[in-house]
């Protein structure tokens, strides 16, 4: 009896729509049936709005169906699905649905194609070539590839990673280490998490080279509480990686050795800031340092530290295996390469888009997404997280590149997009700005930790009409204070989304009656 | 019902003990804490502090300053709600609304039979398909207020 493959995604916002139940009802349903199948527990492929989205082999070809529930189950063996058998949620070939095929997956390539923790798979599909090369060259030729790859800081601040590489490989010292930030904490974000979950072995990858091409010889992943799946992924992956001689000493039978150890953060926003990340490896409170001394040059334990993004080392290693000119082709301007946009909120057809920078916006809106969830008009989007400020429908024709997006006071940060529809309230998203900024503020600095508070005050005073005029004049210049007087991004960047409101929404904080739903609240709370 | 905190200080010093040599361990320690006992209790500190040779101010300090870590024991489960940006624009401030009365706790806060706590989080990365909610390590999508009672019915 032939077995039969069928790929059900374990990537978690499949499971959060009941892919779990998806895969116990297939090899139920199997079982009665008589048919052998293997279930192959793959990652997603990031189309989340057909997930659970399941996939069996047709001549050596995916094809898909989806979203699938449990229930649907039964009714796609009586179509005979294994097969490719005709069913109301039959997809086609995976690669041939619009959304993918528009794409372009260097970062992403094996995402939601293999399994996550299989090592096999991951050489199979063209992983650790990058490593095999990175270990025939000098440290100097792999920084000058990562540099010449134009590869810019994914995690938001789009620094050039090959600058942070060639300052921590000049930094004498016995002891130098490669950090992960995937403390992906901003809303409308999951790149991060998928990577983790779904190929795990491209972030390792990723990281040995950098230990390689410095010199470091540990490296540390910091991930989200928020994250548990992506944690016991990334853990078992590294357990694998270690079992294989792919991490350790001697790697590959080279001189390099390169350990690595996954740490769990504790739910604070601010460590994702770098700085405060390091403080929060080192076991303390997650308090933003000041700048100089650089993480480069003083870093973890205060030694020279590579601190990057997940998708920044997650880019390294087609960068070295296909070379630092292959990844340059792709992209815009001063922005190179692709970028994995991550398309959320109020959206029809949410999900992870890796495209070469130069995209319109409005084509992921609408050509990608299909305009809002809802329906109703598009009223805002909010890219680059809770720091990034709300762009208005007359700026959907900004194209994605770092000096582009800036050039228009907007952020492509982290590449997450929030979709809001005309009935959102934008006085309440201004609030929430600095709301959550009092929240997650270190407190190490004043216009951050009151000014934030101060903030959430004026914009409610404006809200109930008190002084509207006059407030609106302080809210602008509160906002000034935090943008030049905080340390980091954090007190720096909160008021973005607060003058993207105050000057493309105007109508949302002019002078007007209190919120009846606002006083509810705080009356209930109390 | 419980044992008193004071019960758990052999466990807690054996598992600060075992950790103390690596570098920057006082996190990991924490958790570790937290994963066994469900919280960290204030007679951790002083332990904690004593294996790492830390002050019990600077321990205090790192136990306040992360959400994550909770100094009074939880409920049965823990309802993470997401308060963030992708969440609101689909209706997550209705949910939360519903899920406060619901429970007739803020955020925090522990029902009175012990069974939930309720605590507000910042995106748990499932912002394509929101609301969402995550029960203990169970992340759900698209969380109605109708879906919420399905979630919780099978734990009350």
């Amino acid at each position: 009896m032939t077995v039969t493959k069928v790929f059900i995604p374990c990537d978690t916002t499949a499971r959060s729509l009941g892919a779990d139940d998806v895969a116990v009802a297939i090899a139920a349903v199997a079982k009665k049936r008589g048919i052998d199948v293997d279930i192959v527990r793959n990652g997603s492929r990031g189309l989340y709005w057909l997930e659970p989205l399941v996939e069996v082999v047709l001549d050596g070809v995916r094809v898909a169906y989806g979203p699938v529930a449990a229930s649907d189950v039964p009714s796609l063996f009586d179509a005979k699905f294994l097969t490719g058998g005709a069913h109301a949620l039959a997809l086609g070939p995976t690669e041939k649905i619009d959304y993918l095929a528009k794409q372009t997956r260097l970062t992403f390539a094996r995402v939601g194609i293999v399994d996550p923790l299989s090592l096999d798979d991951y050489r199979a599909n063209g992983g650790y070539r990058g490593l095999a090369n990175a270990l025939n060259m000098t440290g100097e030729q792999i920084v000058a590839a990562v540099t010449d790859s134009g590869l810019r800081g994914r995690g938001g601040a789009a620094f050039p990673t090959g600058i942070k590489w060639k300052t921590v490989l000049g930094a004498p010292a016995e002891q130098k280490y490669v950090v992960c930030n995937a403390d992906e904490g901003d809303s409308g974000t999951f790149a991060d998490r998928m990577i983790m979950e779904s190929d795990p072995f491209v972030l390792i990858e990723g990281m040995t080279i950098a230990g390689v091409a410095v010199g470091a010889t540990k490296g540390f992943v910091y991930i989200r509480a928020e994250y548990p799946q992506a944690v016991r992924t990334m853990r078992a992956a590294i357990e694998t990686a270690k079992a294989a001689g792919f991490l350790g000493a001697g790697i590959l039978g080279s001189k390099h050795a390169f350990d690595l150890e996954v740490r769990e953060a504790a739910g604070a926003y601010i460590c994702g800031e770098e700085t405060s990340l390091l403080e929060s490896l080192e076991g303390k409170r997650g308090m933003v340092r000041y700048r100089p001394p650089l993480p480069a040059m003083k870093g973890l334990f205060g030694k020279p530290t590579i601190i990057n993004n997940v998708m920044s080392l997650a880019s390294v290693p087609v960068i070295l295996d296909k070379g630092a000119d292959f990844y340059k082709n792709f992209g815009s301007g001063r922005s190179r390469g692709t970028l994995t946009i991550q398309l959320t909120g109020n959206i029809k057809r949410g999900g992870l888009i890796e495209i070469a920078f130069g995209v319109p916006l409005r084509e992921i809106l609408y050509d990608f997404g299909g305009g809002s969830a809802t329906g109703r008009p598009i009223r805002a989007v909010q890219s680059g997280g809770p720091l990034g400020a709300y762009m208005h429908p007359s700026q959907f024709d900004t194209v994605f590149d770092y000096e582009k997006f800036a050039a228009v006071g907007a952020m492509v940060g982290h590449g997450g997009l929030v979709v809001f529809d005309d009935t959102v309230d934008m006085a309440e998203q201004a609030r929430f700005a600095m709301e959550f900024c009092a929240i997650e503020s270190c407190g190490k600095c004043t216009p951050c930790r009151i000014g934030s508070v101060r903030g959430v005050e004026v914009i409610d005073r404006i809200r109930s009409g008190e002084n509207a005029t006059a407030n609106l004049v302080l809210l602008r210049e509160l906002c000034d204070t935090m943008i030049s007087g905080s340390l980091c991004a954090l007190g720096g960047m909160a008021p973005f989304p607060v003058m993207s409101v105050l000057n493309h929404f105007p109508e949302a904080l002019s002078p007007r009656v209190g919120d009846p739903e606002k006083v509810h609240r705080v009356t209930e709370i109390a | 019902m419980g044992q008193g905190p004071s019960q758990h200080d052999a466990e807690i010093r054996r598992l600060a003990e075992a950790r103390a040599a690596e570098p920057g361990s006082l996190l990991p320690i924490l958790h570790s804490i937290q994963d066994r006992l469900g919280y960290v209790p204030e007679a951790a500190v002083p332990i904690v502090a004593e294996a790492l040779n830390l002050s019990r101010a600077e321990v205090h300090g790192v136990v306040t300053f992360y959400h994550f870590f909770r100094t009074e024991p939880p409920g049965k489960q823990t309802v993470y709600l997401c308060r963030a940006e992708a969440c609101q624009s689909m209706g997550s401030r209705t949910l939360e609304e519903y899920a406060r009365k619901k429970l007739g706790v803020d955020f925090h806060g522990t029902t009175s039979d012990g069974r939930f706590s309720l605590e507000p989080v910042y995106c748990l990365g499932n912002c394509a398909c929101s609301p969402a909610v995550m029960v203990d390590e169970t992340v759900y999508g698209r969380v109605t207020p109708e879906r919420l009672d399905e979630i919780l019915a099978p734990h009350s």
